[in-house]
Parts: structure tokens; C-alpha cells; sequence
């Protein structure tokens, strides 16, 4: 498989490689894929006033995955939520130009992209009804 | 030292320049039709594939007479289980062969399976051996033959096959082994080993590739097959069209030069194939030996690094020339169908590396390679959540995964 400039660079200067702790306020994870099926994706937002302030990654996969959850995390921070759910795998096969049988690893990298929104969201919702128990009426 | 790195030895190799001088003259001043009875241009060609297929012969301590030239071992394996179906439909219908043979002989089994031929396709232990037992209780009255590889192509696994070649003489079935991986690497003689057909190819012994031969056994039991190919009834008609005289020349000089190397060939190879392996899995952590520890091979080393996927780690170290059992680098998107065999979980089959040290690698080469796979394994490994939650203690068989 011949990989394009644009996937070796990210293979070898992975961006924003690392991890949140997962209890952290405003951080949100997504988890996808399965080692039995070679490729697993960890993506993980902070959001800060509707906005992510910062993204990381983690991938098990091909450089393809790799390269795909590296983009994810760059095209993540600065955008609010609600742009960060509108980013689709057919952008990050363009910008990477994988070929067809890499298209699934730009699918997973868009699953993590909302697992993490998702999860970012179901905490926020949880700690916003903590906080108004907490309140006295 | 020059990049690439060529360490993907099983899967072909490079020419010998004293096969390619061999091979030179065929082309051009004697390149007569070895079939041609009436002129001297005939007679020439005659003479150098006589010579080959003498030392050919001679290196599986077999009669000249019994070797059969095709255009590669997946011919041979082809021409091995169809032709005897064929031949012996009338006494059975049952073929024995296992399940980490090569696609040659596994998708050969498939297609006679579709009409009508029944196939066994035996397990095979952690190693990658099959039991010598589990053959002779697979064989019922309607057996027709036994297809079994002397060293796989992935693992480099050695099978007892002098073994099962008693058991096959004992139980009047006939014996095909595919021997591809085996000849000219290891010690390998017919008569010994029991086997009544066998397939084997020049490319992987330093030769040119588009010629292999079968050994078809004309002596206790005198094998007859039905040939794929009619025609002008070449190679006692198991295999008509006229011999690419260059290319069975220069597979005779390939043989001749394992023959005369194998000693020392052998034993430097091995000692290549250990360094690596003791270079690669001293310095890293839940790195796994795929195959048999000693029953092996001596230039294989396929090994499974825990955590990072093969593809990725081809991709770190490009200029090495290397193959991976995970499903990243094949067509179907299936991890290896011969790891999966011997129980290797998906997880690691995904994470596997065939390493092939052949005549030509050098002490150097090795270094170089345990150098850049150790940093290779590294930089995935801080990249890899699976890595990460091992570290945190987690145990990932345990972990709800969204199987896609
Ligand atoms: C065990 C085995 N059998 C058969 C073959 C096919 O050989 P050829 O390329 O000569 O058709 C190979 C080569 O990959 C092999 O390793
Ligand atoms: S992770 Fe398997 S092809 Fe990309």
C-alpha cells in the first residue's frame, strides 16, 4: 500500500497524541472499534463554553486510522459542539487521500468524533441536574 | 549497507547472478526447442533441461523421470489434487488435507469440493503441527489421497510428514506434499519422507520465478494423474506445452547451489534468524512466537507484538521489506487464516510479522532491523489505547467492544 505524503506525516508527527483524564470536567471520550477487528479508536474532547479548547487521540489501527483520528483531533479544537457533529469521513478521505479500501478507517475516526460528543453531552446533562439538586430550591 | 532492507524471503526470492549466467545462454544462442528431435538447436535445449532435472532429481533423492515441470508449485498443487481426483475417482472420493495449507492447495480443495469431492481439513496444535494420529483416523475406505505441506509459508512450522507418509503407505492412500517452503532449505528426500507427490517452485530458492515441478512417484506405487493441460503431450502428458528451457535451466542451477550450500547455508541463516529473534523479543514486552520454537524453518521468525497493529508497524519501518498477518494489509480484511489456526486470538494475528532471512541477508541487515523494530513497536505502543489500558491495569478481554 503506497500512503500518501499527507498520511506518513501524520504517522510519524502524530498531533495531539495522548490522553485526558476521563473524569475531568468538560472532557468527553469516545471509544470505537475492537482489537479482534484491528483497529480501536480513543478521541477525547475539552469543552469549554460550548467550545473544544483542545482534542488527543489515541489509535490502534493501520497509519491510515492513525492519520485519520491526528486530522480529527486538529479539525476538533476551536470548533463549538455543534460544528465539531457536523465533520463527515468523506472530508478527512479527501484531505488524506485514502483509497477505497481505507475508507473505514476515516468511518471509525467520524464514530469517535460523536462517541466523544455524545459522551461530552451525557456528562453535561448529569452534572447540570446535579448542580440543580444540589440547589436549594 | 543498502536500503531497502529485503527480509520477505518466504515470499519470493531474489535470482542468484550464477543462475541468471546459467540462464543467459538459453535465451539467446541455445534457444532451441528441447522438444525439437531433428537438429542440434533441439538437442542443445535437450541437454540443458536433462541437467536440471537431474539435479533437481538428485536434491529430493528422486529419479529424473519423476519430475514433472509447471509453471509454479500453485500448478503443482493444482495439478496434484485434480489430476489424482481425477484419475481415481472410481476408488473414492475423499481427500485428507489441513487447514493451514497454502490457498493453493486450499482453494484447490474448495473448487473439487464443489463437485462433489469430499474434503477434511485437519486442525492443526498451538505450534502449528497437525497430529500424525488425526490423519490415519480421517482416512476411511474412500480416501484417495493425502495433502499435507512440509513447512508453512507464514510460520515456517515443519509437519511430521515422514510420519504420516507411513501411516499413507500403510493404508494404500497416496501422499501429496507440498514442499514449496521446504526444498532447498532443508533436508528433503521422497523416499524417506514417504510422500508419493510433491510440489515445489524455483523463485523461492534463489531461481527465476514461472517454473516449479512436481515430483510424481513412478515406482511403489506408480502414481498416474489426469493432466489439466492437453496437448503435445510434454512431461510423459501430465503437462503438455513446449519447457521455458531458460527458466528450467536456471531452476537446476538454483538447485544445484542449495544442494552445495545447504550445509553451511542452513546454520548461517538460522544463527541470523536467532539474533533477530533474541535482539526483537529481549528488548520488547508481550511480544509472541508464532510456530514452533524448533520445528521450524531456519530462516523464519513470525512473531505478534501485543498492542499495535501490523499494517502501522510495516508502515514505521518501510525500508524494510516485511509481510503481516493483519487483516490491514490483505484483500479480504481478514487477519491470517493459518494464525487463527493454531488459536492465535484475532488481537494478535492483527499484530503479526513474518520475518524472512535468506542467503543474501547479512549481520548487518539484522541489526539494523531489531534497531528499528524495537523503535517502531515503541512510538505505536505510546500511541495505542489498548496499550494504555493494559498499563492501567485493565483487562481487555473483559471490555465491552463495539464489534463492527
Ligand atoms: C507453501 C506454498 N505453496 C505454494 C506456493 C505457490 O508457489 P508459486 O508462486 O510458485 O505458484 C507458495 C508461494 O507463495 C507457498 O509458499
Ligand atoms: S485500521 Fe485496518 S485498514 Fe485501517
Amino acid at each position: 500500500m503506497a500512503y500518501s505524503e499527507k498520511v506518513i506525516d501524520h504517522y510519524n508527527n502524530p498531533r495531539n497524541m495522548g490522553s485526558f483524564k476521563k473524569d475531568e470536567e468538560g472532557v468527553g471520550t469516545g471509544i470505537v472499534g475492537a482489537p479482534e477487528c484491528g483497529d480501536v479508536m480513543k478521541l477525547q474532547i475539552k469543552v469549554e463554553e460550548d467550545t473544544i479548547v483542545d482534542a488527543k487521540f489515541k489509535t490502534f489501527g493501520c497509519g491510515s486510522a492513525i492519520a485519520s483520528s491526528s486530522l480529527a483531533t486538529e479539525w476538533l479544537k476551536g470548533k463549538t459542539v455543534d460544528e465539531a457533529g457536523q465533520i463527515k469521513n468523506t472530508e478527512i478521505v479527501q484531505e488524506l487521500n485514502l483509497p477505497p479500501v481505507k475508507i473505514h478507517c476515516s468511518v471509525l475516526a467520524e464514530d469517535a468524533i460523536k462517541a466523544a460528543l455524545n459522551d461530552y453531552k451525557k456528562k453535561a446533562d448529569t452534572e447540570g441536574e446535579t448542580e440543580e439538586a444540589a440547589t436549594p430550591a | 549497507m543498502k536500503l531497502p532492507i529485503y527480509m520477505d524471503n518466504h515470499s519470493t526470492t531474489p535470482c542468484d547472478p550464477r543462475v541468471v549466467d546459467a540462464m543467459l545462454p538459453y535465451f539467446t544462442e541455445k534457444f532451441g526447442n528441447s522438444a525439437s528431435r531433428n537438429h542440434s538447436f533441439g538437442w542443445e535445449a535437450e541437454e540443458g533441461v536433462d541437467q536440471a532435472r537431474k539435479h533437481i532429481a538428485n536434491l529430493i533423492n528422486a529419479d529424473a523421470k519423476e519430475i514433472v515441470f509447471t509453471s509454479g508449485a500453485t500448478e503443482s498443487d493444482n495439478l496434484a489434487l485434480k489430476g489424482v481426483v481425477e484419475m481415481y475417482k472410481e476408488k473414492g472420493d475423499h481427500v485428507i488435507t489441513t487447514s493451514t495449507e497454502h490457498r493453493a492447495v486450499i482453494d484447490a480443495a474448495k473448487s473439487l469440493e464443489k463437485k462433489g469431492v469430499k474434503v477434511t481439513y485437519l486442525p492443526v496444535d498451538k505450534a502449528g503441527r497437525v497430529d500424525p494420529d488425526d490423519v490415519r483416523n480421517a482416512i476411511t475406505d474412500k480416501t484417495i489421497l493425502i495433502s499435507i505441506m512440509l513447512a508453512n509459508n507464514e510460520i515456517g512450522t515443519i509437519h511430521p510428514i515422514a510420519e504420516i507418509g507411513k501411516i499413507a503407505k500403510e493404508k494404500g492412500v497416496l501422499f501429496h506434499c507440498d514442499a514449496t517452503q521446504g526444498v532447498g532449505k532443508i533436508p528433503v528426500d521422497v523416499q524417506q519422507l514417504g510422500v508419493d507427490l510433491m510440489a515445489f517452485t524455483a523463485h523461492k530458492i534463489y531461481g527465476p520465478k514461472g517454473i516449479g515441478a512436481l515430483y510424481v512417484r513412478r515406482k511403489a506405487p506408480r502414481v498416474r494423474l489426469a493432466p489439466m493441460i492437453d496437448g503435445g503431450g510434454h512431461e510423459r502428458g501430465m503437462r503438455s506445452g513446449t519447457l521455458p528451457v531458460p527458466l528450467v535451466v536456471g531452476f537446476g542451477k538454483a538447485v544445484e547451489l542449495c544442494a552445495q550450500e545447504m550445509p553451511e547455508e542452513s546454520v548461517r541463516t538460522m544463527a541470523l534468524r536467532d539474533r533477530l529473534q533474541d535482539g526483537i523479543m529481549g528488548a520488547l514486552e508481550e511480544v509472541y512466537l508464532n510456530g514452533h520454537e524448533t520445528e521450524r524453518l531456519p530462516g523464519n521468525l513470525n512473531i505478534s507484538f501485543a498492542y499495535v497493529e501490523g499494517e502501522a508497524l510495516l508502515m514505521g519501518v518501510k525500508e524494510i521489506a516485511l509481510s503481516s498477518g493483519s487483516a490491514c494489509t490483505s484483500a479480504t480484511l481478514e487477519p491470517s487464516y493459518v494464525l487463527r489456526a493454531l488459536g492465535v486470538g484475532s488481537d494478535l494475528a492483527h499484530s503479526s510479522i513474518r520475518f524472512g532471512v535468506g542467503r543474501f541477508t547479512t549481520p548487518e541487515e539484522v541489526e539494523y532491523t531489531i534497531d528499528r523494530m524495537i523503535k517502531a513497536v515503541n512510538h505505536l505502543r505510546e500511541m495505542s489505547p489498548l496499550y494504555e489500558m493494559a498499563k492501567e491495569g485493565i483487562d481487555l478481554k473483559t471490555v465491552q467492544w463495539a464489534v463492527h
